[in-house]
């Protein structure tokens, strides 16, 4: 079978959040960055996918031409077979939508029948990638999924839904799997693997390889700056009756939330 | 032209965020001289939107209760088509993480996730959300029409239903997106409260060292303050309260009046789910857990001491 997952580099959990002078975005130069936290569950489900059923597995990727190395590391070392990083100006700035017209047209060449997404990238973090994706190869998706298995075409997936409500849903490939935390237990890279991956096939692509039209991004971002700051804080001191009671009242008479 | 609200509902009856967004959809349909229409999936009262500022609403017939991103999406395709909006709000709950995206790409049109906030700004709205989980945030303006926003349930006030009445307008839809289907319902340890829009949280962590300990100390104050209760990852993995309530960049989003955080240290995954509840009280014995500098108050003590008089403080409360 033809898995394919979709995997972005992001800056690690621990990186810096520099915000440009002018507000126009986040500076992650010299930063640590990483597959997603999302996407190596992503990652870790097509590997096992495989496992469990043969084939191969592609891992797809829009970022600059540098991220080849994380992708070789993040994927290809842990057993993906190949990958195809869409790189260049236009490509990296197409927004969600145009990043998944790229992805889609990349799936669509590789002739994948499953493709597996993190819920949401560690970033922008606006879980859109999947079920885009799934509506422009015209596939079923099932989002935040936590227990996945294939049974021929068809599979059956856990989703983790609103207020703690989980279903389990059947259905058949092809289709988008978007994965959650707790799905999997993601492996290490082994050090051989490592060297091998250096050797497995990547193809660096641009968005001029697809034929996909409008790829221009119609959302835009500006005026970046920190979480706004939060009032000071009260330390209220004294034994803990009185300390609870002296809470109460300021949530009451001070905060007005009781 | 208009902002389409997408009311959402639930066994005939619309969700909180209906009313939270229909109330901010009045605010900025004045800001820009348009209207507000509401789009309603399945048999909710409709016309009764009307009394929350919704001029006309369109309503797409069917059996919703099953959980079905397709039949969703072509549905609510139907009523886009219908009501031609130039923006279109709806929560960021499961049903806008799941299905909102696909209905965007339809539409061939961006997406503004996960909002905090709304304003008009030169004549269009414009959002704001959180990245890198919460440690930045940025406006989102987008050029492509209808102009898709989610925003985070609890962020706006709920206005009350004056009584009006709306236009109802049924509209025809057939299911065309390939669906899956649902085997089983697993619903969570009852609580009552759902968190992701409960007013106040009570949360615990690692610190609870046990069940029953999160049980006998944790519960009772929720229960005191009516209030959700919910819990850090390491309890919940540890075992202490279900993973249904862990609140977190994994967990849940909960956006309160009032978050109290008793013995959790206050970690980013942490904060994700939780930094913009108006009030946080952190109980914690480490003056210098991180979670002080987020805390509206904090009280530096054993949270077995605290936790239990402040319970009785609360229970003292008329
Ligand atoms: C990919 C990823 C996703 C994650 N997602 C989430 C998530 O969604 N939600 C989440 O919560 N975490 C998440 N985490 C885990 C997170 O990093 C922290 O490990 C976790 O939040 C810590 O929980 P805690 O605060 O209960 O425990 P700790 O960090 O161990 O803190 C315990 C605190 O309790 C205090 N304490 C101990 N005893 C007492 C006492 N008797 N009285 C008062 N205070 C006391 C200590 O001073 C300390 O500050 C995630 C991590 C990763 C890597």
């Amino acid at each position: 079978m033809k898995i394919g997952v979709c995997a972005k580099i992001s800056p690690h959990a621990d990186a810096r959040i520099k915000i440009k002078s002018d507000g126009s975005g986040v500076d992650t130069a010299g930063e640590k960055l990483v597959v997603g936290d999302y996407d190596e569950y992503a990652v870790e489900e097509a590997i096992r996918t495989k496992e469990a059923v043969g084939g191969d597995v592609t891992a797809f990727s829009v970022g600059p031409a540098s991220d080849e190395k994380l992708i070789r590391s993040g994927a290809l070392a842990l057993g993906c077979d190949s990958a195809v990083l869409i790189s260049g100006d236009d490509a990296e700035g197409a927004g969600a939508l145009g990043t998944a017209k790229l992805l889609a047209a990349a799936i669509k060449e590789a002739g994948c029948e499953v493709v597996f997404t993190g819920k949401a990238s560690t970033d922008g973090g606006s879980s859109q990638m999947g079920a885009m994706l799934a509506e422009l190869l015209g596939w079923a998706h099932v989002s935040q999924v936590t227990e996945f298995a294939l049974d021929g075409g068809n599979f059956k997936a856990t989703r983790n839904m609103d207020a703690g409500v989980r279903q389990i849903v059947s259905g058949s490939l092809p289709a988008v799997i978007t994965c959650e935390d707790g799905l999997n237990e993601p492996r290490y890279p082994k050090l051989p693997d490592i060297m091998k991956a250096k050797r497995k096939p990547l193809a660096k692509k641009s968005a001029g390889d697809y034929g996909v039209g409008a790829i221009a991004p119609t959302s835009n971002q500006s005026n970046y700056a920190p979480p706004p700051p939060r009032p000071p804080s009260r330390i209220i001191e004294g034994d803990a009756a009185s300390a609870a009671s002296e809470l109460v009242r300021l949530l009451r008479e001070e905060a007005k939330v009781l | 032209m208009s902002i389409l609200v997408f009311a959402d509902s639930a066994n005939g009856a619309f969700k909180p965020t209906a009313a939270e967004l229909l109330g901010k959809a009045t605010a900025l349909a004045a800001a820009l001289g348009t209207t507000v229409t509401a789009a309603v999936l399945g048999d909710a009262p409709a016309a009764s939107l009307g009394g929350l500022g919704a001029a006309k609403v369109f309503q797409a017939a069917g059996d919703f209760s099953n959980y079905d991103n397709g039949a969703i999406v072509d549905a609510l395709a139907a009523i886009v088509a219908a009501a031609n909006p130039t923006v279109i709000l709806a929560p960021a709950s499961y049903i806008g993480r799941d299905a909102l995206p696909r209905l965007a790409a339809r539409l061939d049109t961006a997406m503004g996730s996960d909002c905090s906030d709304l304003k008009v700004e030169g004549g269009v709205v414009v959002g704001r959300r959180s990245e890198f989980a919460g440690r930045a945030y940025a406006d989102v303006s987008i050029s492509s029409t209808p102009a898709v926003f989610t925003v985070r349930p609890n962020t706006f006030p709920k206005p009350e239903n004056n009584g009006g009445s709306a236009e109802v307008v049924a509209v025809d839809w057939s299911a065309s997106t390939p669906t899956v289907s649902v085997v089983e319902t697993l619903a969570p340890e009852a609580t009552g409260i759902d968190l992701s829009s409960a007013g106040k949280v009570v949360a615990g962590g690692r610190s609870l060292k046990s069940k029953e300990n999160f049980d006998s100390v944790i519960r009772p104050l929720g229960a005191a303050l009516q209030a959700g209760v919910g819990a850090s990852r390491a309890a919940t993995d540890a075992g202490y309260a279900p993973h249904n309530e862990q609140v977190g960049q994994t967990g849940q989003t909960v956006n309160p009046q009032l978050y109290i955080a008793a013995g959790i240290s206050g970690a980013i995954q942490h904060l994700a789910g939780m930094r913009t509840s108006k009030v946080i009280v952190a109980i914690n014995k480490d003056p210098d857990a991180p979670i002080f500098q987020h805390a509206t108050y904090g009280i530096v003590a054993d949270l077995f001491d605290v936790v239990p008089e402040l319970t009785k403080a609360v229970e003292a409360l008329d």
